[in-house]
């Protein structure tokens, strides 16, 4: 009780410097768990995304840049690959289901994706299935009709029975517009997934859209390709990708992704290490602000010393008061996380569609604050050994 | 056995230009249980580090003091301190009251630190120094005087037997310290405390009953007229 009070005391005459240090220890607490959770939980979900599907086959070309395009929405479509080469694969014995993508158009920077109703009969994750929202339905087939995805819904304020006129390319360029005028007939309801941000219209109206090219009106930009055995994958990615040399089939999906992870690899290194750099300072914080006050603290010393407190108690005072800034750093660096990661996970789903769960235990969440309190008490013991040692006499003012 | 006792204590200290000052050398000193004294002695006499050695806040180059029977040196620096803490009460000349600990906090630091805070007999020590209702003000809130009064309720909170005195009225206008000395030697009497009281203001010591002059005491001290020259 008596080390608390002291504590509590000294805090409380070292307000301002108590505050600040406290301040940068939650900055760097909050920065190294919103590192770390955005990292591992990135590479989780993203590898975990595959829309229900084990490959996607696509033009010749990179295998990610076939995966980000055809699942994840982003970057543009290595090329096209002709309608008889999708039915082929539909045909395959080893495929249970075929879905043809063509992309090409956007409205008001939001994808335009053509495919067949059959993709949303399919669970895109275990136990899930696509759903329209009350009032809604998916499109038909051949006609100009648009299911919008949320997230893309909410952002345009589009609704059903709205009507739209599409624009050419995946850039929105305002003086690229269509001609052809869709209506929303349905809002699918969110899927956490980078569906939610796609406007998805029939095939066969993105390929014929008005000013497309004629000769590439059957073509398809990727065929998302769910297995009946995923080991036939193997077989699959043989017949394409080493005998074939006209198209790439990307399988597995999250293997495709993991590679992506793999060579941003450095990048989360440098994250970590600027985060670990920012908690060496904020506990280097800690110990100057201590050890720097220790010249006005050690007449306080003497004196408690006088009265018979023991140097073991000064010492654990101190130390106790560096873990208690820690403490209270670590307190406000939840609140501190709370904040970039509520930023960080709006702005990776706006950008990708895919939504990560900040507030989902994470081991970090342990280790980084327990490490900060037991860094932030050893960078106590430099002053505290300072404390350790005052000479009693010398500062009880004044000698006669 | 005398409460306190002391035998050939000797210390020296070392100036910054090499040379070796002897401070104290105390032949052999006593104060028996409840025994008040008043120790006579001028600035430079030795007597901040007299009662430090007693308080076993500085070591000795030699010697011992013995307090209730136990020999200072012969005990580790934790034991000392809590023998300081359990058995000694000190008022200093500046009172040394914690600026960030209020009237009540800085009397039940002190007794946290020996046989455990009773914040009862602390406020009923504040309450006999006249302090009852500034229990939650801070030092800087007191005057002098009152300030003063804090540490004499502090030094005697853990029921200590021996109370050191080193100038406690040094900063006191001359009816402040006729008061505030009078209530020492009262509280020390209430609490059968000892008391060894060092100043060199003579109507402070013209109300011991017994008054030494620290140079006979301390062969190292300076004779009056060396200190005055």
């Amino acid at each position: 009780m008596t080390l608390f009070r002291i504590v509590f005391k000294s805090l409380r005459q070292h307000l301002l410097s108590t505050v600040v240090t406290a301040l940068s220890l939650a900055l760097a607490v909050g920065l190294l768990m919103s590192v770390w959770v955005v990292k591992e939980q990135s590479h989780a979900t993203f590898t975990k995304v595959s829309g229900g599907y084990d490959a996607v086959l696509g033009a010749r070309g990179s295998k990610l840049q076939l995966v980000l395009n055809a699942i994840f929405h982003l970057e543009a479509s290595p090329g096209n690959i002709r309608w008889s080469d999708y039915q082929t694969i539909k045909k395959h014995g080893a495929v249970e289901l075929a879905i043809p993508l063509a992309v090409g158009d956007n409205y008001r920077g939001y994808r335009l994706v053509g495919t067949e109703p059959e993709m949303f009969e399919h669970a895109y994750s275990p136990g899930k299935t696509y759903e329209v929202e009350s009032g809604g339905r998916l499109f038909e087939a051949g006609y100009k009709e648009a299911v919008v995805g949320s997230f893309a819904a909410r952002r345009l304020g589009l609704k059903v029975r709205d009507q739209f006129n599409p624009y050419h390319g995946l850039i929105f360029n305002e003086d690229a517009m269509h001609k052809d005028i869709y209506v929303v007939v349905g809002i699918l309801k969110p899927t956490s997934t980078p569906v939610d941000r796609v406007i998805w219209i029939p095939i066969s109206g993105l390929q014929n859209m008005a000013g497309h090219d004629p000769k590439s009106a059957t073509d398809v930009s990727a065929v998302l390709v769910k297995l009946r055995a995923p080991t036939a994958g193997f077989m699959m990615d043989q017949m394409y990708n080493k005998q074939g040399d006209k198209m790439t089939f990307a399988f597995p999906i999250g293997a495709v992704m993991a590679q992506l992870f793999d060579k941003i690899a450095w990048f989360d290194k440098i994250l970590e290490l600027v985060a670990y750099l920012v908690a060496l300072v904020a506990i280097g914080s800690i110990l100057a602000s201590i050890y720097n006050s220790m010249n006005e603290r050690r007449r306080d010393i003497a004196i408690m010393r006088a009265l018979g407190a023991r140097r073991s108690t000064i010492f654990s005072a101190v130390v106790l008061e560096a873990a208690t800034i820690a403490s209270l750093g670590v307190l406000l660096g939840f609140a501190f996380y709370a904040a970039i990661m509520t930023g960080a996970a709006s702005i990776i789903r706006e950008q990708t569609g895919v939504v990560l769960e900040p507030f989902a235990g994470h081991p970090v969440m342990l280790w980084a604050p327990l490490g900060m309190i037991a860094l932030g008490a050893l960078a106590g013991v430099v002053p505290a050994f300072k404390a350790y040692r005052t000479h009693v006499a010398e500062y009880l003012s004044p000698v006669s | 056995m005398p409460l306190l006792q002391i035998d050939n204590l000797k210390k020296a200290y070392r100036s910054p230009d090499g040379e070796t000052h002897q401070v104290v050398d105390v032949p052999g000193f006593s104060l028996e249980a409840e025994q008040q004294v008043g120790l006579s002695g001028e600035s430079g006499s030795g007597k901040t580090t007299f009662l430090n050695l007693i308080a076993g806040i500085l070591k000795p180059d030699s010697g011992r003091v013995m307090i209730a029977g136990q020999v200072m040196s012969d005990l580790s620096e934790s034991a000392r301190d809590r023998l300081r803490a359990t058995t000694i009460g000190y008022i200093f000349q500046t009172f040394n009251l914690l600026q960030g600990f209020t009237c009540l906090e800085n009397v039940l630091l002190g007794m946290s630190f020996g046989p455990g805070a009773d914040r009862a007999f602390a406020v009923s020590l504040l309450k006999r120094v006249g302090l009852e209702s500034r229990l939650n003000h801070y030092p800087k809130q007191l005057s002098t005087g009152q300030q003063q009064r804090v540490a004499v309720a502090r030094a005697l909170a853990n029921r200590p037997k021996l109370v050191l005195g080193d100038e406690p009225t040094g900063n006191l206008d001359p009816r402040n310290s006729r008061e505030s000395m009078a209530l020492i030697r009262e509280a020390c009497g209430e609490n059968g405390a000892a008391l060894l009281l060092v100043s060199h203001d003579q109507p402070v010591l013209d109300m011991f009953n017994e008054v030494r002059a620290l140079h006979e005491i301390n062969r190292a001290a300076l004779q009056p007229e060396e200190a005055s020259a």
